[in-house]
């Protein structure tokens, strides 16, 4: 039951968004672009390598992931409260997640899941949170 | 306390760190020589970690040869090589040693290097890696597990004002602040525009006097490494107009200097700026020649500065 429902979950989300099926989606709160198809996998923003013409470091025919999510959050009508979530620090995946359903763990919390240091570590301003 | 931390957080001085070079063959010889270069002119020394994407001796071992030597280390560690586990194990290493500062860096993608063959890691991203060095500071591994005593941690990370999305890239410096930079080395700008904006909008955010920025600059002899720069090393972006300066000046080499002073003095005057990072391709005597022209003070003498001419084209990446 839990690989179909993986398996129904990339059905859907592959051919539109990409997924890689890290198994603790968050495309929600970054416009809708999965973060997972950024070459460095990066969570928490763009790296310093972006060209002058916004494309990727890493493949120069691709427009920054990053970019994409920062444009697609400010013009798209998606739900403030997703909005409000893409400065948040995304904590490093939970790389046993993967190939796992995201649906599945986000329903069990799973995907809430974070190591014991990092969930004690506090921000250490207003305004922007985990 | 480093002297770094405390020029940053109890004085209103401002700092000077520059990036160490790389090593590699005659490492400790060659660590000395560029040492004794330093001495006496720099609060912190960067020690890098596989710069731009190349092997180079490890990060730790160069951060220690750089304390026993008399400078100030600030250990770099990037997220392209080691994952969660080598970072926490890289940090704790360095602590035991004295290093004190260390700063978070994405780092290069593989493909900027001579090894683009090698597996990425990217375990964590920048922002994270923060949060991990926060966290060992207050007495925790990742897991939980206890440090007692927390190693003694000043803590920084790297922006870049000149890469788009211009505006979004100060919201990164908040996400980093919160989760325990205090410190902020910029990767090399070229446009004096977008710094502007950036340390604007880092003060708009009310994060001025909260993080130190320190922008980056650097020493060439002429218009080649402006070109490689713009065309080679990711996010740095070199104006063509800055390029034909150098080029078509009657004495390219004392126009790139005069050219990097221009862009220091241009830094420091910016807000919330308290330092500036120096990267010296030049291994000559501009390097006194820019501390003492920004009127920086050398702090003890030493014997006279080398003037080796070691090639370092693989090292641009702040």
């Amino acid at each position: 039951m839990t690989t179909f429902i993986a398996t129904i979950e990339h059905v859907v989300k592959g051919p539109v968004w990409g997924c890689q099926d890290c198994g603790q989606c968050v495309l929600h709160s970054t416009g809708m672009t999965c973060p997972m198809t950024c070459p460095k996998t990066l969570r928490n923003g763009p790296c310093g390598g972006v060209r002058e013409n916004g494309h990727c470091e890493v493949k120069p025919e691709m427009k920054c992931v990053w970019l994409k999510a920062y444009d697609r959050t400010q013009d798209w009508p998606l739900p403030a409260t997703w909005k409000a979530e893409y400065n948040h620090l995304r904590p490093p995946v939970d790389n046993r997640l993967k190939g796992t359903s995201s649906w599945k763990n986000f329903l069990t919390k799973r995907d809430r899941w974070t190591p014991t240091g990092w969930k004690n570590s506090t921000d250490e301003s207003q305004g922007v949170d985990h | 306390m480093s002297t770094l931390e405390h020029k940053l957080t109890k004085t209103t001085e401002t700092v000077f760190t520059a990036e160490f070079h790389s090593l590699d063959g005659n490492g400790l010889e060659k660590a000395k020589k560029y040492a004794d270069r330093f001495q006496g002119w720099f609060d912190g020394v960067n020690a890098t970690d596989n710069t731009a994407a190349h092997a180079h001796a490890s990060n730790v071992a160069t951060a220690i040869a750089i304390k026993q030597l008399g400078l100030e280390p600030i250990l770099q560690i990037v997220c392209r090589d080691k994952n969660r586990l080598a970072q926490q194990a890289d940090i704790m290493g360095a602590s035991m040693f004295g290093v004190e500062n260390f700063v978070a860096l994405t780092g290069d993608d593989v493909t900027a290097g001579d090894e683009p063959e090698a597996r990425r890691v990217f375990d964590t991203d920048g922002p994270q890696l923060v949060r991990l060095m926060s966290t060992i500071k207050r007495g925790e591994y990742m897991s939980g597990r206890k440090i007692d005593p927390a190693p003694h941690m000043f803590i920084g990370a790297v922006e870049n004002p000149g890469a788009p999305p211009f505006e979004y890239r100060v919201q990164r410096v908040a996400k980093k602040y919160a989760a325990g930079a205090k410190f902020l080395q910029l990767q090399i700008c070229y446009h004096q525009d977008r710094l502007e904006k950036f340390c604007a909008g880092v003060r708009d955010a009310g994060l001025a006097g909260k993080i130190a920025i320190i922008p980056t600059v650097v020493l060439v002899k002429g218009v080649r490494p402006l070109n490689f720069m713009h065309n080679s090393v990711p996010g740095i972006d070199v104006p063509a107009d800055q390029i034909a300066r150098v080029e078509s000046a009657a004495n390219p080499s004392e126009e790139a200097y005069l050219q990097t002073l221009e862009f220091a003095q241009h830094a420091l005057a910016q807000p919330g700026v308290r330092g500036l990072h120096i990267t010296d391709f030049r291994n000559d005597e501009t390097l006194e020649r820019l501390m003492t022209d920004l009127g920086r003070v050398r702090q003890i003498s030493t014997s006279e500065p080398t003037t080796n001419d070691v090639k370092d084209d693989h090292a641009y990446s702040a």
